[in-house]
């Protein structure tokens, strides 16, 4: 065994428990307990979006350009509105007349609900049809006759500003090329002058290719309008109920307290269900006009060619160093595909998403972004897959960069980075693009990674197989989150404030009810804000009932998506547990005769300083201040408490990859043989459903590693429009994940947690694809582009490694 | 969800009944058997039909291996399931469990039928390589009753096969001569997958020389038929590594695959020659160990 300090051991010993851990315990606070929800999933009592029958209600189904660029010649509903079971047909032109054919992107920009003019994109919204069947309303959608004529399309985001390329955006006033925005961060000129005196400077091309969430439920709803009461309620498949009812409100003029919108249980989001579609709009639009409930929902092709993809950065990389291998700058440009309207999901001062962080977990000089985002004739999107709003792209970037510097350097990766990290005496540290990280402690989670994975044994055996011809490969990646959005003077969502509302109501007989603002689609929500509250409280996490996604029964937030439930909901949810505790102590003080500073809080309990005979319980409290009898002085009846949390600041976790890889030689074959993950989110509230976390977002990795893309050919046909075709990974392709973990608690978050649900899709992809680039050292390789599937690497090896796109 | 345009459905109860169903019903109509091809293809109404003939109440007529000592025969409602699971089948022909671990998942495994693979005719689909490699002949009924036909002759291209309209496979069958032995590797991007190419082998014996060896590839060409180069260039000859590297070339080169998500032309060319080599040797090591099949674990 290496030379370890002692908090490593300890942290490794931990993880040796956790191996074995009893999942049937039931904590009265944090701790390693099986999920509240699983026996409702488990026996397929899920009640999702599909799932709801409504009297009377309709089926909606959209018809999409099959072409990706052309102007709209005419439409011709008549065979379609003829067909015996179709209760209208509406076109972009219907729309129009109404002031709706157009809505808001999330990024300030706009996109058809319905095309009027144009197409832009393959899949795009031309019409729909409201019918009495399902079945009904797709047969008649092949009634519909469009006369198109095809333009040419913009498909090469290299040559999307080429001065030939057909301007895309011609509803945009004045619009004569496709540039959608420039941005840029860090400071140019010190950064030239950092690069100016290095040593050694090594420049890289890396692509992120177009990925996709592609969430298990495909995304729907079911739209619902009173005509005598003009409420609409809204059962959709949202990440974000509250904004999205702000914004159809703000859209549709309907006043907002006549729109209720319900996120029923969520099959996946991954930030494929935080924008607005435009089928969502359709079905309102539909239930206005008809008056009936009706139904839309996507089918897996539609999912997969037109909502929000994720990532398409291609990204030139270059770091400057001494030739010791201390790291001086980053620099990048990149070029940015946003396809056909600009729908990237961010808080709006942020168009590249929080890219920024691509300096990583490097104390440098300087560093410096240039960004050009582009136009191109493909789904409109850019949604936090996963990814914490780019960061995905941020770390690959960095973590690719790092290793093409040490196979210049000819230096281990491992010692490369520590030398460079950032030191736990740094923190609060402030990059050099501005963001504060809060807390770390990088050299301990690399050293428990080491040790897990063996790592000098590792290279040994490398040795050895490369001698004999054999492709071993090891991987090392670290990378550094910035999550929980947001602080309100700096994030908003078009214009809506990134803070979080709770609420928790205590019953007389002390069970409890907790409403939260943000949204499961997954993550345990309602497992772990029991925790949280229990923790605070000392009510038995069963005793806690945790409400979301319904926006009549819980208090203003934006939802959940880059990691923000836990930095930042859960942050509420243990202050209006302290509130409501609070006021629950007052109450004891009056129970038990004495005054409220003699009293000591025992979880669960009040009992009087030195006096352990004499306490009440929590349950006490409840009853009494829903009882009969007088309470103290100015206190009102009742235990509840509202609140609404504003972030100081992100939540920065952080953690340690190993990934080994075997290569087949003669198939370029890429079998990923363990992978090792040694997370830090700080304080761990439930240790399972993290772990749960984390080998989902390992998963994710390999399949964007080594075979996720959504690709289009030179007309613009999107050929990953299935799941044949766009390959997400099995089983059989993951490794048993080896996980393990650090703990350097946020000094900022109530209870120090910091995000973790996207920590693994963010570190993963740079550590497998590090894995396969060192397993073909001895071709010479220094970067291959994902996803490495075996003809891409095959292609590596024969010494012409291409870029996807 | 995606739904599939409107279509009557009968049962068949026989295969005689199929056949007349089909005569009665014309153009429009079709058999399904497993319906993973089939299905699929309606839910993205990518096919035309206005009648489906179930046949899975013919598994009790058509669903068998028989292995006879000079031949095997397989009924067309074999599902894919049952010829991975049949030691029988891999005692004579390991082939076949090699292929069947690697096509789709248990799932379509479950229902999928080696008449409905080979009647689909998918370029990239892995039992036609494999019976190409075997040899094997295919029987055809019609209401005039029946023939049998090469595999050469069944398979006709991608989609394409010596089954008319008012026709329906009933049976594969396969020689079996002495001195065998046989294999199949694929290589595919994920678990589950078509196949980037797969390749396919069988190998004859006696007294350390070749008397026979055939090929059979998958998904890398319009036409998968076997390639006869590779039969003359081994015959009468002692195994041997170069000899597999000839037979590879010889591979490479008979085959015509195009660059899609897959892969390039070059890569499906190279591992044409790569998967020739890899399962004519674990043909040759299965026969020198005196294993005509090992039931599949010798992957
Ligand atoms: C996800 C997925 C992955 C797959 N991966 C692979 C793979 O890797 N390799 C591979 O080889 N295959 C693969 N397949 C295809 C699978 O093996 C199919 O089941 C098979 O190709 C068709 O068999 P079936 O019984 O389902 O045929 P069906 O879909 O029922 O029918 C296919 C066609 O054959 C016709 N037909 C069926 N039976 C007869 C008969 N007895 N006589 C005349 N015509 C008939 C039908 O009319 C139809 O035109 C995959 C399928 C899926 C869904």
């Amino acid at each position: 065994m290496t030379a370890l300090d002692k908090s490593v051991q300890e942290a490794a010993v931990e993880h040796e428990d956790l191996e074995h851990a009893d999942n049937d315990k039931t904590p009265l606070g944090h701790g390693r307990m099986l999920r509240k929800e699983d026996p409702r999933f488990i026996r397929g009592m899920g009640r999702y979006v599909d799932d709801l029958q409504l009297n009377g209600m309709l089926h909606l189904a959209i018809l999409r350009s099959p072409v990706a660029h052309a102007n709209i010649v005419s439409i011709d509903v008549s065979a379609a509105q003829a067909h015996p079971k179709v209760k209208a047909v509406i076109t972009g032109a219907d729309l129009a007349a109404q002031g709706l054919a157009w809505m808001p992107t999330l990024s300030n920009d706009v996109q058809a609900v319905l095309a009027t003019d144009r197409v832009r994109f393959q899949g795009q919204e031309v019409a729909f049809v409201v019918a009495e069947d399902r079945y009904s309303a797709r047969d008649a959608l092949e009634l519909i006759d469009v006369e198109y004529d095809v333009l040419p399309p913009v498909v090469d985001v290299r040559k999307a500003l080429a001065p030939d390329a057909e301007v895309i955006r011609t509803d945009l006033e004045g619009k004569k090329d496709n540039h959608c925005f420039d941005w840029e961060t860090g400071d140019k000129d010190a950064t030239e002058a950092v690069f100016a005196k290095a040593d050694v400077v090594v420049k890289q091309d890396i692509v992120y290719p177009r990925v996709h969430p592609a969430p298990m439920e495909t995304c729907g709803c079911v739209a619902d309008y009173e005509r005598v009461s003009g409420q609409l309620t809204l059962w959709t498949t949202s990440q974000a109920p509250h904004a999205h009812r702000t914004v159809y409100a703000l859209v549709s003029g309907l006043p907002e307290h006549k729109i209720r919108v319900i996120a029923p249980d969520i099959g996946g989001g991954f930030g494929n269900k935080v924008p607005i579609y435009p089928g969502y709009v359709c079905a309102i639009v539909a239930s206005l006009v008809i008056g009936k409930p009706v139904k839309w929902m996507e089918d897996r092709t539609e999912n997969l060619v037109s909502t929000g993809f994720a990532r398409d950065y291609v990204m030139q990389g270059e770091i400057a160093a001494t030739k010791e291998g201390k790291i001086l700058a980053i620099r990048t440009h990149v070029l940015a595909d946003h396809g056909a309207f600009n729908g990237t999901a961010a808080p709006i001062k942020y168009p590249a998403g929080f890219f920024g962080v691509f300096t990583g977990s490097y104390d440098l000089e300087a560093a410096y972004c240039s960004m050009t985002a582009v136009y191109t004739n493909k789904a409109p999107g850019g949604v936090a897959y996963a990814c914490s709003f780019r960061i995905t792209e941020a770390v690959y970037l960095v973590e690719r960069i790092v290793d093409c510097l040490a196979y210049e350097l000819e230096m281990d990766p491992v010692e490369l980075r520590k030398k460079n990290f950032i030191q736990p005496d740094q923190f609060p540290y402030t990059t050099k693009t501005g963001w504060v990280y809060d807390s770390g402690d990088y050299e301990r989670a690399m050293d428990v990674a080491l040790e897990m994975a063996g790592y000098d044994d590792l290279r040994r055996e490398q040795e050895e197989k490369r001698a004999k011809g054999e492709l071993m490969g090891i991987g090392v990646a670290f990378f550094t989150e910035a999550v929980g959005a947001g602080p309100r003077k700096d994030m908003d969502i078009l214009g809506l404030g990134m803070a979080d509302g709770s609420e928790l109501r205590v019953h007389p007989t002390g069970k409890a009810v907790l409403r939260v603002s943000c949204m499961s689609q997954g993550q345990g929500h309602e497992t772990t804000f029991a925790q949280i509250v229990a923790e605070e409280i000392g009510i038995p996490v069963a005793d806690i009932q945790v409400v979301n996604g319904d926006t009549d029964q819980t208090p203003f937030g934006l939802g959940t998506y880059g990691s923000r439930s836990t930095p930042v909901s859960g942050a509420a949810a243990a202050l209006v547990a302290r509130k409501v505790r609070d006021k629950a102590q007052i109450i004891a003080s009056g129970m038990l005769e004495v005054s409220v500073a003699d009293l000591e809080w025992q979880k669960g309990s009040f009992q009087v300083k030195g006096d352990p005979g004499r306490s009440v319980t929590i349950q006490d409290i409840a009853m009494r201040a829903h009882g009969a009898g007088d309470l103290p002085e100015g206190i009102e009846g009742g235990l509840e408490a509202q609140i609404c949390y504003n972030p100081s600041n992100l939540t920065y976790p952080f953690g340690a990859y190993i990934c080994v890889v075997d290569i087949d030689p003669g198939t370029a074959e890429v079998k990923v043989r363990r992978f090792v993950a040694v997370d830090d989110c700080g304080t761990r509230i439930n240790p399972m459903i993290i772990e749960g976390q984390v080998h989902g977002g390992l998963t994710d990795g390999i399949g964007m590693a080594l075979m996720e893309m959504i690709s289009f050919d030179e007309d613009g046909n999107c050929i990953a429009g299935s799941l044949m075709d766009y390959l997400i990974p099995t089983a059989l392709e993951t490794p048993h994940w080896e996980t393990g973990h650090t703990v350097t608690p946020s000094p900022h978050h109530p209870i120090g947690a910091k995000g973790v649900g996207e920590s693994a899709t963010v570190g993963s992809p740079p550590a497998i694809v590090n894995a396969v680039v060192d397993a073909l050292k001895p071709y010479g390789i220094r970067h291959a582009d994902m996803p490495l599937t075996p003809s891409r690497v095959w292609d590596a090896m024969q010494g012409h490694p291409t870029p996807p796109i | 969800m995606q739904v599939p345009a409107p279509f009557d459905y009968e049962r068949a109860t026989s295969v005689d009944d199929a056949i007349s169903k089909l005569e009665r019903l014309g153009e429009e109509a079709r058999l399904v058997a497993g319906g993973h091809s089939l299905i699929p293809m309606m839910k993205l109404r990518l096919t035309d039909l206005e009648y489906l003939i179930d046949i899975n109440d013919l598994h009790d007529e058509l669903g068998y291996v028989r292995v006879g000592v000079d031949e095997v025969r397989i009924g067309a409602m074999t599902r894919h399931r049952e010829l991975l699971e049949s030691p029988e089948l891999a005692a004579v022909f390991p082939i076949f469990a090699d292929a069947e671990q690697v096509i789709a998942d248990p799932v379509v495994r479950n229902r999928g039928t080696i008449g409905g693979s080979l009647c689909q005719a998918d370029p990239s689909e892995d039992l036609t390589a494999v019976c190409t490699a075997l040899d094997a002949s295919c029987v055809i009924r019609s209401s005039s009753g029946e023939r049998v036909v090469s595999m050469e002759d069944f398979h006709r291209g991608p989609y394409e096969t010596a089954v008319g309209q008012a026709e329906i496979l009933t049976e594969v069958r396969l020689p079996v001569r002495p001195g065998g032995s046989s294999a199949y590797a694929k290589v595919e991007r994920r678990a589950g997958d078509w196949a980037v190419t797969s390749a396919g082998a069988a190998v004859w014996m006696t007294d350390g020389v070749i008397t026979n060896a055939r090929v059979g590839l998958a998904a890398v060409g319009p036409n998968t038929a076997g390639i006869p180069a590779i039969s003359e260039l081994m015959q009468g000859k002692p195994p041997s590594e170069e000899l597999y590297a000839q037979a590879g070339e010889l591979a490479s080169a008979a085959c015509n695959p195009s660059t899609d998500n897959r892969g390039t032309v070059e890569y499906k060319r190279h591992l044409a020659d790569e998967l020739t080599r890899r399962t004519l040797r674990t043909a040759v090591q299965r026969i020198e160990a005196g294993l005509a099949g090992d039931e599949g674990g010798n992957r």
